[in-house]
């Protein structure tokens, strides 16, 4: 414990970090630091404990509640509703990555009411929240719910894409774009032969983290009754017959929920990091948005 | 187009509802996201575990499920509130580990010299944070947490599907009525883009007066 740190730089910045907070500690704070580590330690235990102990003092392991998972109906159903999930959230993903790409491509347009016509679209669908134009299209245009889901899903998701993506092919380097038209290339072939392949690659964690913010808004899915997941675990969490088990079915769903996004955000983590070790990337410029900082809605 | 005048109180109703649900998740996402942030860049190591752990799963919980647990979940351990508290509860739990994470990044930008010079000058690590480092760092965060309660403000409409009532959720109500729906969500939309404007034309007068350009 006390033997002195192999690394002593990688120690230090292990412990401080790049920030203007607090030097390396020396033995006396070292100790006082542990001593509250302690503390916080038997503070979080306590609160956890007391969880536990809510959990048991409302009969929320008692063997009724957690029957129904042992069925193969209800083993099915949620299945499925995972399905529809998983089915929700690649239609809107390839649909918006689509509709991303058109209306970049309409705001880094050259005729003026192309560039209108985008930049209009895209600030009001950033606007307006998700739920609102799903349930318009739901409730006003009376479409099914699958692609009332993936319709709002698109224009929402699909307007922010178009930004990362206008930003992605801004931020590469202006002599790329030059040297591409000195030999003779035409705007289409300058885009898709050079500024896109490199804009894309420097955005890909972004863009990324964005379809984790789609994949965690199908469970909007719930609200206009499509049968997904939540769905799934909302009738089972309804069912007398098993003692509404509404605690028990939390704990199933949300640990896969929270997981396949937590997946897909490690994802994009990942690629970020690997970007940034490599060189050639350096040359697209841009700095790659932190990944996972997204927020449905903010930008 | 009649629909806004004729029901001008039932709008008004859903309006101040998601003014308020957005003002009262704000403040707790803004306390939340701060203590959570202090939590992170603690030297104390279990702190920091816990500020990991709240900031990686709550990001990565759908809102909805969250609201759903929160909701429908909490009555279950006897915890019975009026809807709208759970709201805030779920609105504002969520909404803060984004604050922390923008105020983290905040953090790392203030320049390492602020900090040895208020250790030099003897501070604490609280006073080092709170009277040298998080000042400056609130300064060059001011645009991102305004874009953080936008989206905050736009999240807030789940809660009219959990029994709050809020602008999106008076659709159900004037439906009812017969009224076209159409023009109901023309006004719904009207209605929330008065709340994003107001809060981003806030920030904006926030970054002018302190935002810095370092």
């Amino acid at each position: 414990m006390n033997r002195p740190a192999k690394h002593p730089s990688k120690r230090a910045t292990a412990v401080t970090g790049p920030t203007a907070l607090y030097d390396v500690p020396g033995p006396r704070t070292r100790r006082r630091h542990r001593v509250y580590g302690v503390v916080t330690t038997a503070a979080i235990a306590a609160l956890l404990g007391w969880v536990l102990y809510l959990l048991f003092d409302t009969g929320q392991f008692t063997a009724v509640k957690w029957s129904p998972f042992e069925y193969r109906g209800i083993q099915d159903l949620l299945l499925t509703g995972l399905g529809n999930t998983l089915k929700a959230f690649a239609y809107a993903a390839v649909l918006s990555l689509a509709l991303g790409a058109v209306l970049a491509s309409g705001r880094l347009s050259e005729h003026r009411p192309v560039r209108w016509v985008a930049t209009a679209l895209v600030e009001f669908f950033r606007a307006m929240p998700v739920l609102v134009m799903i349930f318009f299209i739901f409730v006003a245009l009376k479409v099914q719910a699958l692609p009332a889901l993936v319709a709002g899903l698109t224009l929402y998701n699909g307007s922010v894409l178009a930004e990362v993506f206008r930003t992605g092919v801004n931020s590469v380097e202006r002599g790329q774009r030059e040297a591409a038209y000195a030999l003779g290339m035409r705007k289409t072939q300058v885009m898709s032969y050079v500024l896109v392949p490199q804009a894309v690659r420097a955005m890909l964690p972004t863009i990324i983290s964005q379809l984790v913010v789609a994949l965690k808004d199908t469970s909007l899915g719930y609200l206009i009754t499509y049968e997904e997941f939540l769905h799934a675990g909302k009738l089972i969490a309804s069912n007398l017959d098993y003692d509404l088990p509404f605690i028990p079915v939390v704990m199933v769903i949300s640990p896969i929920y929270i997981g396949m996004c937590m997946l897909l955000s490690w994802f994009a983590h990942w690629l970020a990091g690997r970007q940034r070790r490599n060189p050639r990337t350096d040359a697209a410029g841009p700095a790659p948005a932190s990944p996972g900082t997204l927020l449905p809605g903010a930008q | 187009m009649d629909v806004l005048t004729k029901n001008f109180s039932l709008f008004a109703k859903g309006f101040l509802g998601t003014v308020e649900l957005t003002v009262y998740a704000s403040l707790l996402a803004l306390a939340l996201g701060f203590l959570m942030a202090s939590f992170r860049v603690a030297p104390i190591r279990s702190l920091r575990a816990l500020g990991t752990v709240w900031v990686t799963v709550l990001r990565n919980t759908p809102l909805t499920l969250l609201f759903f647990a929160v909701v429908l979940g909490l009555p279950r351990f006897g915890l019975v509130l009026p809807f709208q508290l759970f709201a805030v509860l779920a609105l504002g739990c969520y909404t803060s580990a984004f604050i922390c994470e923008v105020l983290r990044s905040g953090i790392n930008t203030v320049p390492r010299g602020q900090g040895e010079a208020a250790r030099s000058l003897g501070m604490r690590f609280g006073q080092t944070l709170g009277g040298v480092v998080l000042p400056q760092a609130f300064r060059t965060v001011i645009p991102p947490i305004g874009s953080t309660l936008i989206a905050l403000a736009k999240n807030s409409a789940i809660a009219g599907a959990f029994s709050v009532t809020e602008l999106l959720g008076t659709y159900k109500t004037l439906n009812e009525l017969g009224y076209s729906i159409i023009w109901t969500f023309v006004w719904i939309a009207v209605g929330y883009l008065i709340i994003t404007l107001a809060i981003s034309a806030l920030f904006n007068i926030m970054e002018k007066r302190w935002g810095t350009a370092r």
